[in-house]
């Protein structure tokens, strides 16, 4: 291998020579067989390619620097989680509210790591241009790495913790987890273009700023170190992903112009289906993270409607606008955190981590961070909740929501114009009437309705009977089907949801640490 | 929206050792960049271009520097890549 000498520079290649070689000059085309066999997915979505050498490499990492490289970041990183575990570094967050938030971003993201894994290694497969098909093999390692490293903190935290003993079961049936799994899913099943249109350009590149770097920076601001060095470590592969996500549009738009209407109705698509899913992090921000780096609204302006404004205007001269209804979530900015927390403190007997009414000092930075909306909209909500849950009425929602047939989200957002009124839409097709939290969700469902009449929506399923354990039995007196579809989705029925104060998180915070586990 | 922010490409990095003279020299070759610290990340914002120099980089820490380096330390970017043996850019085409 051709691994510089330490303190000289080798006197060989440029970095652009050696990467051609890597990518074109390791490609070839078939001949026993047709190149159309060979790869037969990279036609059916109606992109038109005329010539793969066009293609830009968003990185020149040859393989003996991504090794290299590689390897570093992982030494660093499992070296800190070594010294945090050795430190009981889980008992120096900030408070043990935080680890909620850790709860919802191990079982609601890292199965997306690995989703990512696999999206990736299949759509590496199936571009014949070899530049693009190292880009995306390169990502499927990333990926499984990043997987890995998430695994090691979810099993550290595991022994301390409920909520995180089988998070592989519970994604695969826990409601609010559909809303990741099948937003992954559904870019999986599209073709390989859309797949990168979907992943690395509209989720990396356009979306996950506001997911990692608020996030993250949240992490160390809270005492994380061992989540701060995965998102970090994770991230910094995620450059070189935004990179091939960018250059694959590019790619795409430049090589035909029927590619661009195609390319723009991805770019809508893909834009709503992750802001969508950005509901979970908006409400981790502004809510479960004790001390706060920066509000959902702020990261908002920053990463979407500056970072973002910016790279739509370098488009623009391919034809590109900015996605569909990016004016509907700037509307939302101000409500989004606040509309989904409340629906989670509502259902947290039925998920995998604890909620809370914020403190008084964190009622008083949300009305300061948003001041047309926090005190007139949903303070007078919190407040009369903590007058229940004083009384010990704690209220738990015991009705089951109506979920958004695309987004899977429940339809708790309200109008674009009209913060007091749930938005609520509906499409009919084939006899059957399917519902929308919003616009956005219904042109998806419009434009692709035989895709999403497949939707495995949680809530219907309990509905139909599909979520109860083999043997249960609905006729005996007294069965519970809450009750029996917690235990289907594999919690531990009184430890992993509820009330944070009430937990035995909060008890044993208390016990361990000798510290108190919320403020009074 | 300031001047730094106006059509901004940025670059994020990890706040520790290895990229203090990093940050220092995009500072230097970039008079423009408007640098913010964040808890345990350093945010970089230049108006429509911003460069990292290795000449600059070696400068500051006396020794060769493969810019695929900063691979190790980097969070984020924002922009078009253009990448050399000598310079890692990020641009946007329209102003």
């Amino acid at each position: 291998m051709n691994t510089p000498l330490a303190g000289k520079r080798p006197k060989t290649l440029s970095l652009k020579e050696n990467y051609a070689l890597l990518t074109r000059g390791l490609g070839w085309d078939t001949t026993y067989e047709p190149m159309d066999k060979v790869f037969p997915q990279d036609k059916f979505e109606g992109i038109k390619i005329h010539d793969w050498n066009k293609w830009e490499d968003p990185f020149r990492l040859t393989m003996d620097a991504y090794w290299k490289y590689q390897g570093e970041k992982e030494r660093k990183l499992y070296a800190i989680v070594d010294a945090f575990q050795q430190n009981n570094g889980q008992f120096n967050v900030s408070d043990a509210r935080y680890i909620n938030t850790l709860k919802l971003f191990l079982t609601g993201v890292s199965p997306l790591e690995y989703g990512a894994h696999r999206g990736f290694a299949m759509a590496g497969r199936n571009f014949r241009g070899a530049g693009a098909g190292i880009a995306a093999q390169m990502q499927a390692i990333d990926e499984l790495r990043h997987a890995q490293t998430q695994a090691h903190t979810i099993s550290h935290y595991n022994k301390f913790f409920n909520g995180l003993h089988d998070y592989t079961h519970m994604f695969d049936r826990v409601w609010y987890l559909s809303v990741p799994k099948s937003y992954f899913e559904d870019a999986m099943t599209a073709g390989p273009f859309e797949f990168v249109t979907a992943i690395s350009f509209s989720f990396e590149y356009v979306l996950t700023n506001l997911l990692f770097m608020p996030f993250m920076s949240g992490a160390a601001f809270n005492g994380d170190m061992a989540t701060v060095t995965f998102g970090f470590s994770a991230q910094s592969d995620e450059s070189r992903h935004m990179t091939l996500g960018l250059e694959g549009v590019k790619f795409i738009l430049e090589q035909d112009p029927d590619n661009i209407p195609i390319v723009q109705r991805w770019l809508d698509k893909w834009f709503w289906r992750g802001y969508r899913l950005l509901t979970l992090v908006a409400m981790m921000m502004d809510y479960m993270l004790p001390k706060r780096v920066m509000s959902w609204g702020e990261a908002w302006e920053m990463y979407f409607e500056q970072n973002g404004g910016a790279l739509f205007n370098d488009l623009s001269r391919y034809g590109i606008r900015l996605p569909k209804y990016h004016e509907v979530a700037a509307k939302e900015k101000d409500r989004l955190s606040h509309e989904a927390w409340a629906t989670f403190y509502n259902y947290t007997h039925a998920a995998g981590f604890h909620t809370w009414l914020p403190e008084a000092s964190e009622m008083k930075w949300l009305a300061e961070k948003y001041p047309m909306t926090f005190d007139k909209l949903y303070r007078p909500r919190f407040e009369f909740w903590r007058e229940q849950q004083q009384k010990g009425r704690r209220f738990y929602n015991k009705t089951l929501p109506m979920l958004c047939q695309v987004c899977q989200v429940p339809t708790f957002f309200t109008e674009p114009d009209d913060p007091a009124k749930i938005c609520h839409r509906e499409s009919d097709y084939r006899d059957n009437k399917f519902h929308f939290c919003s616009d956005g969700c219904k042109d998806i469902f419009d434009h692709e309705p035989e895709k999403y009449v497949q939707s495995w929506l949680p809530v219907n399923q309990i509905y139909q009977g599909n979520c109860f354990r083999p043997g249960a039995d609905p006729t005996v007196p007294g069965f519970d089907p809450l009750l029996e579809v917690l235990h289907y989705y594999g919690f531990h029925v009184g430890e992993d949801g509820g009330e944070f104060q009430d937990s035995p998180d909060c008890k044993n915070w208390e016990r361990w640490t000798g510290k108190p586990g919320a403020a009074a | 929206m300031n001047d730094a922010t106006q059509n901004a490409v940025f670059i994020a990095f990890q706040t520790n050792d290895d990229t203090r003279p990093i940050i220092e020299a995009i500072g230097n070759d970039n008079p423009n960049a408007q640098i913010t610290r964040y808890p345990a990340m350093v945010k970089i914002d230049a108006p429509g271009r911003l460069v990292v120099r290795r000449a600059s980089i070696e400068e500051l820490i006396g020794r060769e520097y493969d810019l695929r380096e900063l691979h190790v330390n980097l969070i984020s970017l924002s922009g078009n890549i253009d990448e050399s043996d000598d310079e890692f850019v990020l641009h946007w085409n329209k102003n």
